[in-house]
């Protein structure tokens, strides 16, 4: 009987969100295909090719995603919290007994076949995250709702930046995107946004001039709220009188301080006075502002440090040849240099299927892979990677938008880590092969070669259609 | 807990705001920067240069000077080697078994992962005749190949320092010249140097598809843009190999040059430089330790004498005087002096040598009398009301026969010589604080005077020509067509036609008349016209002189021989420069006591310095 009622329900899932799935496989199977072709075995299911394999993973995760329709939705909410646990311990197992490959200890052998655990810990972790937040009584603002969301975050990224995999660490982080739908203030959010901002800008321009730039933003934020246009245009002035006779007044003494030091004195005089002043006037806002004024000149100064002594030396330079700071074409350069190559070349209209030099030449690395998106740019060109790019907004939207048409919190909020994890290997894995991201080994959703990561998107995203059916019931 | 439902909207905004960008980037690099699709293409095109066979040298009649030979470099790609057969690999290649799996190992361990599909030079130069032994067992050595390369070949052994050498591009010209890579050839001296450009031909290029393992996948837009090498020009020289070799032969174990012109055309006939070297010298990779002893040899053999040593000319200087005194109208043929022995004014003295007196200007070249040019030059000098204006015109002169300039002949390095100007005197004696007595030595073609075997052959060919010249030059035609047109225009003296005469009877007196100081120069049946030479040398011996031509009517031939440290002008260099003419106009050597005698003569110690006799 229940098998009955599914395949009836199943009839109601949804069909474009399915359609744009087997497109994306579709396009991945071409682009795999092309990527491996070699003149001398054309056949498309010949040993020789990743396609034939990949053709497999592309019929096993059509079978996977029945599967998932199938069983009881009711069976993820109840379970989810031991498979978050299960897929913890498993991650454990990996970097205890797991393979290197790649300098990331991210790969666990089951006998004939390799898969990654940490994919399949990306759905744990959505599905634990969304019964966590939907719980009666979860505030986001409290101290133990925000501790127990982020500790649920926390946990699969230390875990996996262990296993020396950084770029799936990552992407749990993206899985804020959930709290902020669940109400995280929209200003931590854009707080967390101004850092990583701030930490792009610092390796890139002078601290001094982020310095000035902060205490610009914060006085001008200061002016805003509180419309003490005169105390605002008072402080900067005075900022940089003491600036300046600090840089300068000295000289005749034989004393020289440099401008960085002469700057942060000059603030340092200054925020007792304004604090004096906010207080006098019970002005509330202006102790945030100093307080996230510390804070990011204290980051500023702190970025150098964390970007020479905590990152590595690959991870540097990814950010490096990101920034546009220093590359080396031929050394650790070479894969985002011959991806842009590969994708410049393909033009307005691409070279067609198969008429990709550069990747049938095997100049790009990893290209079936995290680098697929290559093939797409060079052989169906601007239009061709442009039309990708869209079905994957498209399918980001549809899955908002089925989100949000969920009864349950719990679906509700599992509908938006699913969009957050696949925004968030879209846009870095896209963004890395076009230089705009830092080279970090995450897959491109549906579309790159390899099982572990199809099977793993494709529970993810069955598992919301299962929950958008299920309301049906 | 829909109270914040809207924030539906601004993730929604967010993701396309961020997929915007991506398109945005993507349209950046794809559709407006052009820089990818270049690099696209250098990625992927593998140009291989078509090197075009480098153009043949021959000699005026025909015969080969220089032409190609084909070698074979063996070539290794480290990846295809599995077990060979070192022993009979370095029996084929002269080579220890050790040195070929060692030269091995250094080529596997150099070879990461893309090099290894790339055929590394393996072993240099293997002769054709060793390849053909190698090529019956190639099936020993799985992974060697062989690459035929073309090199030069010397079938006459000649005019090594006329002719040149190729030799590896250096950095100046790779960058000068696209045409020039690393590792490609290009003439270093001689017509090598000279005609490059006619000789080096066009290369051409087939462009293929590579992957990144360099492996050539097929051929791009199927040959359509491929390009055929077109080989270098054949290039005929003016040298007759016969003539030049006999005088190469003549010149052995002496320091010196021979340069012999044909005066009607200003081709040079043969231009001999020594001490010389064997051209085959630069082509033989086996043999760098002998080409760089040639280097280093402090005889300079890789210095063309012939236009790049400068001599005080000597006595033949006075043929010069003679004409200018005649044009001048200070001295006419018949106009007598009388020698005692010398030329003394006030503190000086110019000595000479014993001969009848007094002599008239033709027997002056006859009998070489200094006395009779130190009256004739004061009087050229002297005509004016300042030595100044004097010596102006007498320099203008002197200048007209291409002596103190660059002759600009196709033979590079060419040096110009040295002709005094007055202020050069201004500033050896102070400005007007000389006069025509203290630049007497210019009267004997001493003092600061300094010219080329090339020069002094170009002064016989302007006498045998009665007052021109034609730019002399080594190149006949290059690839059929005639060179540089500069060649064929007639240099014109600013000496009357009608003086030369004399002069030329004077010469004819020199080596047939008794008294004449070149009578060894005389052939028979051949009226030669010669002027011998003692050019003093504070360094040592003075060197021998002698520039002749022949037949007096309607020459031939005009020949300038310069003998380092030779002694006077009749000892070796007249009998040097008859023998060339004597070879050149009868074809055979009558006078064989005297080729004996100049073969045999040996002016070179045995620690390769120029003896003191």
């Amino acid at each position: 009987m229940a098998y009955r009622r599914n395949n009836k329900l199943l009839l109601k899932a949804d069909w474009g969100v399915i359609l744009i799935w087997l497109t994306l496989m579709a396009i991945g199977l071409l682009c795999i295909y092309t990527s491996g072709f070699n003149e001398e075995y054309p056949r498309f299911f010949d040993a020789h090719n990743q396609s034939r394999l990949q053709a497999l993973w592309v019929g096993m995760a059509c079978v996977i995603a029945i599967l998932v329709m199938i069983i009881e939705s009711q069976f993820y909410r109840f379970f989810c919290g031991a498979l978050y646990i299960a897929m913890l311990l498993l991650g454990v197992a990996t970097l205890v007994f797991g393979q290197e490959i790649n300098g990331s200890k991210s790969w666990l052998s089951l006998g004939v076949v390799s898969i990654q655990p940490v994919e399949f810990m990306k759905v744990a972790a959505a599905l634990m995250l969304a019964k966590i937040v939907s719980a009666h009584g979860f505030r986001i603002q409290n101290f133990g709702g925000a501790t127990r969301a982020i500790a649920i975050i926390l946990a699969p990224f230390a875990l996996t930046l262990l296993q020396h995999d950084t770029g799936s660490a990552l992407v749990f982080t993206s899985l804020i995107i959930v709290l902020y739908r669940a109400g995280l203030k929209t200003w931590i959010l854009l707080s967390c946004l101004f850092l990583i901002l701030l930490f792009i800008l610092s390796l890139l321009v002078e601290q001094v001039a982020i310095t000035i730039f902060i205490s610009l933003l914060c006085t001008g934020v200061f002016m805003a709220i509180s419309r003490q246009h005169k105390a605002g245009f008072i402080n900067m002035a005075l900022v940089a009188a003491v600036t300046l006779a600090l840089y300068f007044g000295l000289r005749p003494l034989d004393i020289r301080i440099p401008l960085f030091e002469s700057l942060i004195l000059a603030h340092a005089v200054m925020l007792p006075v304004a604090a004096i002043y906010a207080w006098w006037h019970r002005l509330k806002h202006i102790f945030f502002i100093i307080g996230f004024f510390v804070a990011s000149v204290s980051i500023t100064y702190s970025v150098d440090y964390v970007f020479d002594n905590v990152l590595k030396e690959h991870q540097r330079r990814r950010i490096n040849d990101m920034l546009g700071i220093e590359s080396d074409v031929k050394g650790w350069g070479y894969n985002v240099h011959q991806s842009k190559i590969a994708i410049g070349s393909g033009g307005l209209t691409g070279k067609g299927f198969l008429g990709g030099m550069q990747t049938k030449g095997n100049f790009v690395p990893e290209q079936s892979t995290d680098f697929i998106f290559c093939t797409v740019g060079e052989e169906w060109g601007f239009w061709g990677a442009t039309v990708v790019v869209g079905l994957y907004l498209l399918l980001l939207v549809r899955i908002l938008n089925i989100a949000e048409r969920q009864k349950s919190a719990f679906a509700k909020f599992y509908g938006y880590g699913v969009a957050a994890i696949l925004f968030f290997h879209i846009a870095v894995n896209i963004g890395m092969t076009i230089g705009i991201a830092p080279v970090v080994g995450i897959p491109l959703p549906f579309i790159s070669y390899g099982g572990s990561s199809l099977w793993a998107f494709t529970i993810l995203l069955f598992v919301l259609l299962k929950f958008d059916v299920a309301k049906y019931e | 807990m829909n109270e914040f439902a809207n924030r539906r909207l601004y993730i929604a905004i967010f993701f396309t705001l961020v997929c915007t960008i991506i398109a945005g980037r993507l349209f950046y690099i794809q559709v407006v920067d052009g820089y990818y699709k270049r690099v696209a293409d250098q990625n992927v095109m593998r140009y291989e240069l078509q090197y075009p066979a480098r153009g043949l040298i021959y000699d005026r009649h025909g015969t080969l000077l220089v032409g190609n030979q084909t070698v074979y470099d063996i070539v290794v790609v480290p990846r295809e080697v599995s077990s060979f057969d070192t022993a009979a690999l370095s029996q084929a290649l002269g080579v220890s078994p050790e040195q070929i799996l060692l030269t091995l190992s250094g080529i596997k361990s150099k070879a990461k992962k893309t090099a290894a599909y790339q055929p590394a030079l393996f072993h240099r130069q293997i002769s054709m005749e060793a390849f053909a032994l190698l090529q019956e067992k190639w099936f020993k050595f799985p992974g060697f190949y062989a690459q035929a390369r073309s090199i030069r070949s010397y079938p006459r052994r000649v005019a090594g320092n006329l002719i040149g050498y190729i030799g590896e591009a250096d950095t100046g010209s790779i960058a000068a010249d696209p045409f020039y890579t690393q590792g490609s050839y290009m003439g270093k001296i001689g017509v090598e140097y000279s005609y490059e450009k006619a000789l080096r031909g066009k290369r051409g290029v087939n462009i293929y598809m590579r992957d990144v393992y360099n492996r050539v996948k097929n051929s791009y837009a199927e040959g359509k843009l491929d390009t055929a090498a077109v080989p270098g020009k054949r290039i005929v020289c003016t040298i007759d190999a016969e003539l030049q070799e006999y005088g190469e032969r003549l010149m052995q174990n002496k320091v010196g040059s021979i340069v012999a012109i044909e005066p009607s055309t200003g081709e040079i006939l043969t231009l001999v430089s020594t001490p010389n070297f064997d051209p085959e010298l630069f082509i033989d990779v086996h043999r760098v330790a002998e080409r760089n002893a040639l280097i280093s040899d402090p005889m300079k053999p890789l210095f063309n004498r012939a236009v790049m040593a400068q001599y005080p000319p000597g006595s033949i200087f006075k043929c010069i005087n003679a004409l200018i005194a005649l044009q001048e109208g200070v001295a006419t043929e018949k106009t007598p002096h009388s020698c005692a022995g010398g030329y003394a004014f006030g503190k000086r003295f110019v000595g000479c040598h014993g001969h009848f007196s007094p002599v008239n200007l033709t027997q002056s070249l006859q009998v070489s009398c200094n006395t009779y040019y130190c009256h004739v030059f004061r009087s050229i000098i002297d005509k004016h009301n300042n030595p100044q204006t004097g010596f102006a015109t007498w320099r203008r002169h002197v200048e007209s026969f291409g002596i103190g300039r660059r002759l600009n002949s196709d033979i590079p390095n060419e040096l110009r010589g040295i002709l005094p100007t007055a202020a050069i005197y201004d500033r050896m004696h102070g400005a007007n604080r000389w006069k025509s007595l203290s630049i007497i030595s210019l009267a004997i073609g001493q003092g600061e005077l300094g010219v080329t075997p090339l020069h002094m052959a170009n002064i016989a060919a302007t006498i045998a020509n009665r007052g021109f010249y034609y730019t002399p030059h080594i190149v006949k035609s290059v690839g059929g067509e005639k060179p540089d047109s500069s060649f064929f225009v007639p240099r014109f003296t600013t000496i009357d036609r009608r003086h030369f005469e004399p002069i030329a009877q004077g010469m004819s007196y020199a080596v047939t008349q008794p008294g004449g100081t070149a009578r060894i120069a005389q052939i028979a049946g051949v009226e030669l016209c010669g002027k011998t030479g003692t050019a003093q040398n504070p360094h040592g011996e003075d060197h021998s002189v002698f520039i002749c031509f022949a037949p007096k009517d309607n020459p031939k031939i005009a020949v300038a021989v310069y003998v380092e440290n030779g002694g006077a002008g009749a000892k070796w260099a007249a009998p040097t420069a008859s023998l060339i003419v004597e070879k050149y106009l009868t074809k055979t050597v009558a006078r064989t006591w005297c080729e004996n005698y100049v073969v045999s003569g040996n002016l070179i110690q045995q620690n390769g310095v120029p003896s003191k006799q």
